[in-house]
């Protein structure tokens, strides 16, 4: 923690520009991060983060792009739709990681033009032999689809509430439920938490019933076998998606604001 | 029902998390006094659902919990700390204050000092002799503003909850808490604050 806070007073805006393109790699990769932490609003990040994401340099042994991947991660942070069309670019990265972190972003910036280039992903979710993940970074994919109220992808998600990998099927309940206000997604990330043995699994479904927004799994947050922390956290973001569809404070909405106290 | 000493001795025994919370649960219904240090050394088993059930034994003995709380500190396990904060936050002794004053600005565990803030706003200041309580009352205050301010929103947000109960029990201050509370809700840069900010605002005229 310590050093993330020291770390802005080392560099100015202008020099984590410079070190994206920095004979020394790894201080590319952390420009990059910086860029996207502190970066916003600051003339010529954008283009210049915009440019990372086509590095050659950095690369993993497996072939893949970490520069990529962050230049990719900070520009959904910045909030310019600039870097919607080379975000959508890089969905055909041969990078498993800097296509999850440009769908990512791309549900972050909230453009409706990166729609059509994600929906198609959504069939790559077979897994792939040896690796953690399937083909398509279908959970990201997902999450950002209901941020931009995708509708017509509700289908298909259906169809991954059944897969393999019990990450893919909480993303598709939780992206459920945001896209269709039906409770029936919600009642189901509520049944997988009550019979989740593992505590850092339940933390994680914590996190997904806060951000689905349904309102009705409150009660279950609180009484979960799980830290505080988590708890006030995944309260939070429950009350920020309902206040997204209801601005005024419902009865609801107060009744969760006293849950939170409680946490305390 | 058992003896106090044997559920003691279960706990120290168990040998898995089920039993532990079986325990546990059997140590707060009997709510024996000797009970105590063996709730309070369960806050740091690193589960929660144990530590939730101590804390809930530990306020139902209320006033006798409080000194072994405050001499039974962990300083190094900072989410056992938390949950002790707590349970002295919900009893209210103002024994509790110097502490709570402390680890509200200084405490590295974000929790801890959401615990503490908290703790700052439901003191039972009767308890204290009353000319001690207005100055007592306004130190808070101060150290409740400041956390108004800080960078993190669960702070920001443990400071209004904190606010709002002192300003419930000190009349002198009310108008001061009403003018934070509302500077809160009209400028906190979280959305979550500023709903929480705004709520006594509107239930009270």
């Amino acid at each position: 923690m310590h050093d993330l806070q020291s770390g802005p007073a080392l560099l100015t805006p202008a020099q984590a520009v410079a070190n994206l393109t920095h004979p020394d790699l790894s201080l590319r990769y952390y420009a990059a991060w910086w860029l996207g932490k502190f970066g916003r609003g600051e003339a010529g990040v954008v283009p210049a983060l915009v440019a990372a994401l086509e590095d050659e340099e950095d690369r993993t042994e497996l072939g893949g792009y970490p520069l990529r991947r962050n230049a990719a991660r900070a520009l959904g942070r910045l909030g310019d739709r600039q870097a919607v069309p080379p975000l959508i670019l890089c969905l055909d990265c041969p990078d498993f990681y800097v296509r999850e972190a440009a769908a990512q972003s791309l549900g972050a910036l909230g453009d409706s033009r990166a729609v059509p280039h994600l929906l198609p992903l959504l069939n790559g979710s077979q897994l792939v032999p040896g690796r953690p993940h399937p083909a398509q970074p279908v959970e990201a994919v997902m999450v950002a689809l209901a941020a931009l109220g995708v509708r017509e992808a509700a289908p298909q998600m259906v169809l991954l509430l059944e897969h393999a990998l019990p990450r893919v099927r909480r993303a598709a309940a939780r992206s459920l439920y945001q896209l269709t206000q039906d409770p029936v997604y919600g009642e189901h990330l509520l049944q997988v938490l009550a019979q989740e043995p593992d505590l850092k699994a339940r933390r994680t479904l914590l996190l997904d019933l806060g951000a689905s927004g349904y309102l009705p799994a409150a009660e279950a947050i609180v009484a979960a076998a799980v830290e505080n922390s988590f708890k006030f956290m995944a309260l939070k973001s429950l009350l920020e998606t309902h206040l997204q569809r209801h601005p005024d404070l419902s009865p609801e909405g107060v009744k969760v604001l006293g849950l939170m106290d409680r946490l305390l | 029902m058992a003896e106090t000493s044997d559920i003691i001795q279960a706990v120290e025994n168990a040998d898995s998390p089920a039993a532990l919370r079986t325990a546990v649960a059997e140590l707060v219904a009997v709510g024996s006094p000797e009970a105590v240090s063996a709730l309070i050394k369960a806050l740091g088993y690193n589960n929660p659902e144990v530590a939730s059930l101590a804390v809930e034994g530990l306020v139902r003995l209320g006033d006798l919990a409080v000194r072994p709380l405050l001499e039974q500190l962990d300083d190094y396990n900072y989410g056992a700390r938390a949950y002790s904060f707590r349970a002295l936050a919900t009893i209210g002794d103002p024994q509790a204050l110097p502490l709570f004053l402390k680890a509200a600005r200084e405490d590295f565990a974000p929790s801890v000092r959401r615990a503490a803030a908290r703790g700052l706003g439901c003191l039972r200041w009767e308890v204290l002799p009353a000319t001690q309580q207005a100055p007592a009352q306004d130190q808070v205050f101060q150290t409740l503003a400041h956390l108004a301010a800080d960078p993190e929103w669960g702070i920001r947000y443990s400071a209004v909850v904190g606010i709002e109960g002192l300003g419930s029990a000190a009349a002198h201050l009310q108008p001061a808490v009403h003018d934070l509370l509302r500077t809160m809700a009209q400028q906190d840069p979280d959305q979550v604050v500023r709903a929480r900010a705004a709520l006594p605002l509107t239930t009270t005229p």
